[in-house]
């Protein structure tokens, strides 16, 4: 079964289609990658996804639900996490709370718990810490924990992002170019990273910009031009595909 | 990595004696400067109701007076109407305010910083105006209203400063206690991320809109059970005690100590308070040495004087415990 399924998704900018009719498939447990130019219409393509957009038409059914406008949070506790192109970590808080912020949706302690500190909400305050820190190990920054966000490396800010994303339970991971900014050290253990999250029984929808990782990691291969999707298949194919190769390269000019 | 901290046993004596000294601070100081001690108190729960929706949660809201007035007219009107003795309307006082807030915050809580900022300006300046014009007869117009009911609670009548020296501080002691409880807690947590980052709260799984409104409500309703309490003690009720320009005074209580710190909060309330009162003979240039020290603040210490502290987590149990990642190979330079 298809965990995500866009259904003729169109979202217009005053007179720009940023998004033009798209529609894909994410399998259950696969890793597909949407790529294609800078301004094709990638990350606004994420967003209607996650609800920080409102589709002018079409839908977004997750696991045979429809999801479409529905607020962020509330797709988040759906079971879709995502992280962000542009780096959104809270940068004065600590690396352990950052985390926590995914956790947020997973636990129940409302105001008055939060107030008087029942042992109901002790538990569960240290159930989130145990997994917060877990999370924090699966990405290796378990010592990190008490340091500022804004302190750590930018790899590594990338994979908290990752972390807090992972500790929201999610059934599909949204990453927008994980990669961006990463040494080929980095973007190796990134790309190990990613399949054990797989393995984990996430499925992954994943921008890169990053062609070696890519085409290495994606099982399936979405292109994007001017918002709309010009070829899909197998790594392989699309590498030999002339539709693809011309967005890329651009044609030969005839003068 | 792990700051040097207070051992336990130290930091409860401090607290006992800390304690027994404002048990007896009243009798220490006569009843001028128990008075000046209840305003500041009055002040320091104002600072910390505020600090949950300006501090913790980051939103501009320039109109708590609008609370406080809803709390302290409450009181004033079931005192003076109704007889209903005025520490027993302190919950009604405290609920109502919190409905007002909701009722106001629901339509304008998407707004972000400096328009939220305009618009809470409107709201304090709509409360007191109505007021002013004895909205359904019943705020007694720019006179206000004279509460002539006795005051008291469990039959223990309360009329000197040092009486309502120990309900106001009892008050501010179980603020703290619980804003701090507050703080430490997913709830806390959950406006912090909202001051940071919107957007990233939002896609991390909060209900930011929820939270914002919460805030709100929240410290809507603990102006409105202190405005009862200022009711009680100030005994004429009357529009320019929540004038715009109080509303500005809360607002640089929590900017001056430190958005998001009780500590601060605490010590902003006894500056703006005390200060005056200290240098009285200079009290012509009081206006001009507050709006200087607020501009010299605001460049040098733009966190205010104590900013608010880390939390503190026992991930002891946890740490180690688990098999490090694949991504385990990324050291950090310290």
């Amino acid at each position: 079964m298809d965990i995500l399924r866009l259904n003729g998704l169109s979202k217009r900018f005053g007179g720009l289609v940023a998004v033009d009719d798209v529609s894909l498939q994410v399998e259950e447990g696969g890793i597909i990658g949407l790529i294609g130019p800078n301004g094709a219409g990638k990350t606004t393509l994420f967003n209607l996804i996650t609800g920080n957009y409102r589709p002018d038409e079409g839908e977004v059914i997750f696991s045979g639900q429809n999801i479409t406008g529905l607020l962020p949070h509330r797709i988040v506790e759906l079971g879709v996490a995502r992280t962000f192109q542009n780096i959104r970590l809270f940068q004065e808080m600590s690396v352990l709370e950052n985390v926590l912020a995914g956790c947020h949706c997973r636990l129940r302690a409302g105001l008055l718990a939060s107030m008087f500190h029942p042992p109901s909400q002790k538990r569960e305050e240290r159930r989130a810490l145990e997994r917060a820190i877990k999370e924090l190990a699966f990405v290796g920054l378990e010592t990190q924990y008490a340091n500022y966000a804004k302190n750590l490396a930018y790899g590594s800010q990338r994979l908290l992002e990752i972390a807090r994303a992972l500790a929201s339970s999610p059934r599909l991971l949204i990453l927008d170019e994980p990669a961006g900014g990463m040494n080929d050290q980095e973007t190796h253990n990134l790309l190990a990273l990613i399949r054990t999250i797989r393995d984990l029984g996430i499925s992954i929808l994943l921008i890169e910009h990053d062609m070696n990782l890519v085409m290495k990691l994606c099982d399936r291969l979405v292109v994007l031009e001017y918002g709309a999707v010009i070829a899909t298949g197998v790594p392989g194919e699309i590498k030999k595909n002339p539709r693809v190769i011309e967005a890329y390269l651009g044609t030969e000019d005839p003068l | 990595m792990i700051p040097p901290r207070l051992p336990k046993s130290a930091l409860r004596a401090a607290m006992v004696m800390a304690g027994a000294g404002m048990l007896a601070l009243p009798h220490l100081l006569g009843p001028y400067w128990t008075n000046l001690l209840n305003d500041m108190g009055i002040y320091a729960i104002l600072g910390l109701s505020l600090n949950i929706i300006l501090g913790h949660c980051g939103l501009f809201h320039m109109g708590h007076a609008a609370f406080y007035a809803v709390g302290a007219y409450t009181a004033a009107i079931l005192s003076t109407r109704f007889s209903v003795p005025i520490l027993w309307s302190m919950p009604l006082s405290g609920c109502l305010a919190g409905l007002f807030a909701l009722a106001v915050a629901r339509p304008i809580i998407h707004l972000r910083g400096d328009y939220l900022l305009v618009v809470t300006i409107g709201i304090v300046e709509i409360v007191r105006i109505a007021l002013v014009n004895n909205i359904f007869g019943l705020t007694g117009g720019s006179n206000g209203l004279l509460i002539t009911e006795p005051i008291s609670i469990f039959g223990y009548e309360i009329f000197r400063p040092a009486h309502f020296y120990y309900l106001i501080w009892s008050m501010a002691a179980l603020t703290i206690l619980l804003f701090y409880m507050l703080q430490n807690s997913r709830f806390g947590r959950a406006l912090n991320y909202i001051k940071q980052d919107d957007l990233a709260a939002e896609g991390s799984g909060i209900n930011t809109a929820h939270y914002k409104l919460a805030a709100f409500v929240l410290g809507a309703v603990w102006a409105g059970l202190i405005g009862a309490v200022f009711a009680a003690k100030i005994e004429t009720v009357s529009p320019q005690s929540f004038s715009f320009s109080e509303s500005v005074l809360y607002f640089a209580i929590v900017i001056l100590g430190g958005a998001g710190s009780i500590p601060g909060v605490l010590l902003g309330a006894f500056l703006i308070t005390g200060l005056p009162e200290i240098f009285r003979e200079w009290q012509h240039y009081r206006l001009f040495l507050f709006g200087a020290a607020m501009v010299i603040m605001m460049i040098f210490r733009p966190q205010g004087l104590i900013p608010p502290g880390r939390r503190h987590y026992n991930v002891w149990p946890y740490l180690g415990s688990f098999p490090r990642g694949v991504a385990s190979r990324n050291r950090e330079p310290r």
